[in-house]
């Protein structure tokens, strides 16, 4: 937690020391590495937990369909701890030690644009396979995740068509909260409604009482909230608690993907609405097939699949089919082959990388929790990035590794 | 009117959870001098209790009320016999202990549970209607708890037998030791019965907070700024403290957003011990219990 100059110094200088000895051994080695950075302990493991599960059962996937290339795939995990430093570190262990073919991992985004420029620096293939806020530009970099463009522009229409056009916004205080939040006004602007307030929550804040008396004294149609990790889960509560959602519902880019759905009973969350690219009532037969293998891996006990978890699994077969389709791990055939552009049909559905941005054109789907649950209402195919597509063009202009969206939207020319 | 009403009420929660998740580390830090980081995983205990009890059958106010002080009050006193009591006098060195018997809890309750354990723990009170307005009963509840809860330990210290021994013990351990009392017991006790009103705060706040292994470092720091901001008095000091710092972080929260809400309270507490820096109860109200 609080590291000194002078043991960070250490540490490094004893890492760098150690590097020549670890890239003589990447060399020695055959199998293709592929490395996983994620946050398996401190405050976001409800994220990275199941994450690493299912990137570890994609890697045993496929060495067990006889490896890539006819070698083995080594995974090397990392848990940054939730701790953005670490991050750094082991994206620069990974790219420059390791030489790891690819590197896949990045939960919140400011983990993500930590490590980002690490490794187009290093010309380390990257994959961020979570949901983000969108304007990423990056040519070295696959953006798997939904984007509001896809899930944010579904969901409000939809929770405005049935509850009503005023609406009240509550969010994460770190960029994909703040940019979330500014795509959830444009959109209730686009359809019609009114945005009667938003608030921004430290993620350590616990006591949400004097924001759900504004809500009350605001009252709107619906709130909409993009709240993030283990101490924003008190808002469902506390919200339940004063009676508040039963007369104002909730809809959320954010309720799922830690699977909090679980972590608060079914009368404080029935009838709350999200919108992701992925939920276990996916109906096709790879889902159903991917569940049952992962049961039986991990038992009755496994963690519940979302977005994050899925996501991870098919960004790395992704990246397998991209290999097999290159004939070599070599970073720029790999990539070559990603904007052919590839298709992979996972749980999810069918997803395509596009080409303009590095971005994924999947499925999304609208889905209600019930009795710790999620019910799907509607299925989106083939939902392009639209957000960043208004921005990024990375076919007229490959040289880019940049994040558009850092101070807000109005790079995409959105006026809040 | 009803709005001013339901957010006095808001206001009296905020400063009650502060209190009541402050009064379990002010027994410890104030009695006994010993800076214990692992505060915020007792708290963490304490609601883990309750969901682990809840998900296997048991009441939600059994779990509550009698099992969450139990088990976390058992647990305190293993970690004295154990850890703190080698440690007595070196603050600095319980500060470090402390903080490993933290990362070693989150980690055991992470490698037992998961990252998350489902629950279906939910406020077992209704809601209030004030015109308007709602107010969560369980709020009002949790207020009348931790009011409860600071006339208990007032009772204990100031009327027991117990509590005489263990306040001459904090101020004179050799002569206490001298007149035929066990300062080694009075230590583990007073450990145990910060641990267990730790527990008792964690257990009652799980329903209106998420419950995970790694909560209790949403607790810690405004713990210990509260304890910290009220000095050296348990009672007077804690209460001090919530009500200033609670009722700042309250209406700034109110009128401008969480975010400024959470600087508020940290400011507030910045100036005060720049101009009191022992705490309010180092200034005022000074014999105060």
């Amino acid at each position: 937690m609080a590291f000194s100059r002078r043991q960070f110094i250490a540490g490094t200088s004893a890492f760098a020391l150690a590097t020549p000895a670890l890239v003589g051994r990447a060399l020695a080695n055959d199998n293709i590495i592929f490395a996983s950075i994620l946050d398996l302990s401190g405050g976001l493991d409800i994220y990275g937990a199941p994450m690493a599960e299912t990137t570890k059962m994609a890697i045993d996937d496929i060495n067990a369909a006889g490896g890539l290339l006819g070698r083995q795939v080594e995974l090397k995990l990392y848990d940054a701890q939730s701790n953005i430093q670490l991050y750094t570190q082991y994206a620069t262990e990974a790219a420059a030690g390791l030489r790891a073919h690819t590197v896949h991992g990045g939960i919140t985004s400011a983990s993500r644009e930590a490590i980002r420029p690490t490794l187009a620096r290093f010309n380390t293939l990257y994959f961020y396979n979570t949901q983000y806020e969108g304007g990423v530009c990056d040519f070295n970099n696959f953006n798997t995740g939904s984007t509001p463009a896809q899930t944010v522009a579904k969901v409000v229409p939809y929770v405005m068509n049935k509850w009503g056009k005023k609406v009240y916004i509550v969010a994460a205080d770190y960029n994909y909260g703040q940019i979330t939040a500014q795509w959830m006004q444009k959109f209730v602007k686009d359809g019609g409604g009114e945005t009667l307030g938003v608030e921004f929550f430290p993620l350590d804040v616990t006591n949400f009482g004097p924001t759900i008396q504004k809500i009350q004294a605001a009252k709107p149609d619906l709130v909409i909230s993009a709240l993030v990790g283990g101490a924003h889960v008190s808002f469902y509560k506390q919200y339940a608690a004063a009676g508040m959602n039963k007369e104002i519902p909730i809809a959320s880019t954010t309720f799922g993907v830690g699977n909090e759905q679980t972590l608060i009973s079914a009368e404080e969350g029935d009838g709350l609405i999200a919108a992701y690219s992925y939920f276990e009532a996916v109906d096709n037969a790879v889902n159903k097939d991917f569940l049952g293998r992962l049961e039986a891996r991990l038992g009755a006990g496994r963690p519940t699949m979302n977005e994050l978890s899925v996501r991870s699994y098919e960004g790395a077969m992704l990246w397998a089919e991209a290999v097999k389709a290159a004939g070599t791990a070599d970073r720029d055939a790999v990539i070559a082959a990603l904007r052919s552009p590839l298709s992979y049909n996972g749980p999810s559905g069918t997803v395509t990388i596009d080409p303009k941005t590095n971005h994924c054109v999947q499925n999304v789907y609208i889905a209600e929790a019930k009795n710790q649950r999620f019910e799907i209402l509607e299925s989106f195919a083939d939902q392009q990035p639209a957000d960043t597509q208004l921005v990024c063009d990375l076919v007229a202009n490959p040289n880019q590794n940049v994040f558009l969206f850092e101070n807000g939207l109005e790079a995409a020319g959105i006026k809040m | 009117m009803d709005q001013i009403a339901a957010l006095i009420i808001q206001i009296a929660y905020g400063i009650a959870n502060l209190a009541l998740i402050s009064l379990g580390l002010a027994i410890i830090f104030g009695m006994m001098r010993v800076i214990n980081l692992a505060h915020g995983e007792f708290l963490m205990l304490g609601g883990y209790t309750v969901v682990v009890a809840t998900n296997n059958g048991v009441n939600l106010w059994v779990a509550m009320l009698i099992l969450a002080p139990l088990v976390v009050g058992v647990i305190g006193v293993i970690v004295e016999r154990l850890l703190i009591r080698w440690l007595y006098g070196r603050m600095v060195d319980t500060l470090l202990a402390t903080w490993g018997l933290s990362l070693l809890l989150i980690g055991i309750v992470t490698s037992i549970f998961g990252a998350s354990t489902a629950t279906t723990v939910s406020v077992p009170i209704g809601v209030i209607r004030i015109g308007e307005y709602t107010v969560s009963g369980y709020d009002i509840f949790l207020i009348f708890v931790t009011l409860c809860l600071g006339a208990a330990v007032f009772a204990v210290l100031k009327l027991t037998k117990l509590g005489l021994v263990a306040r001459g013990t904090m101020q004179n351990a050799q002569m206490a030791s001298a007149l035929g009392v066990s300062t080694s017991r009075i230590y583990m006790i007073t450990f145990g019965l910060g641990a267990a009103v730790s527990g008792l705060a964690g257990g009652l706040l799980a329903p209106v907070t998420g419950v995970l292994p790694t909560i209790g470092a949403t607790y810690i720091a405004k713990a210990f700024i509260t304890v910290i901001s009220g000095g050296a008095s348990i009672l007077t000091g804690t209460a001090a403290g919530s009500v200033l710092l609670g009722g700042i972080n309250g209406i700034v929260a109110y009128i401008t957003g969480p975010t400024f809400g959470e600087v508020a309270l940290l400011v507030a507490a910045i100036i005060l011990l720049r101009l009191m820096p022992r705490g309010i109860t180092g200034r005022f109200f000074r014999k105060s219990l």
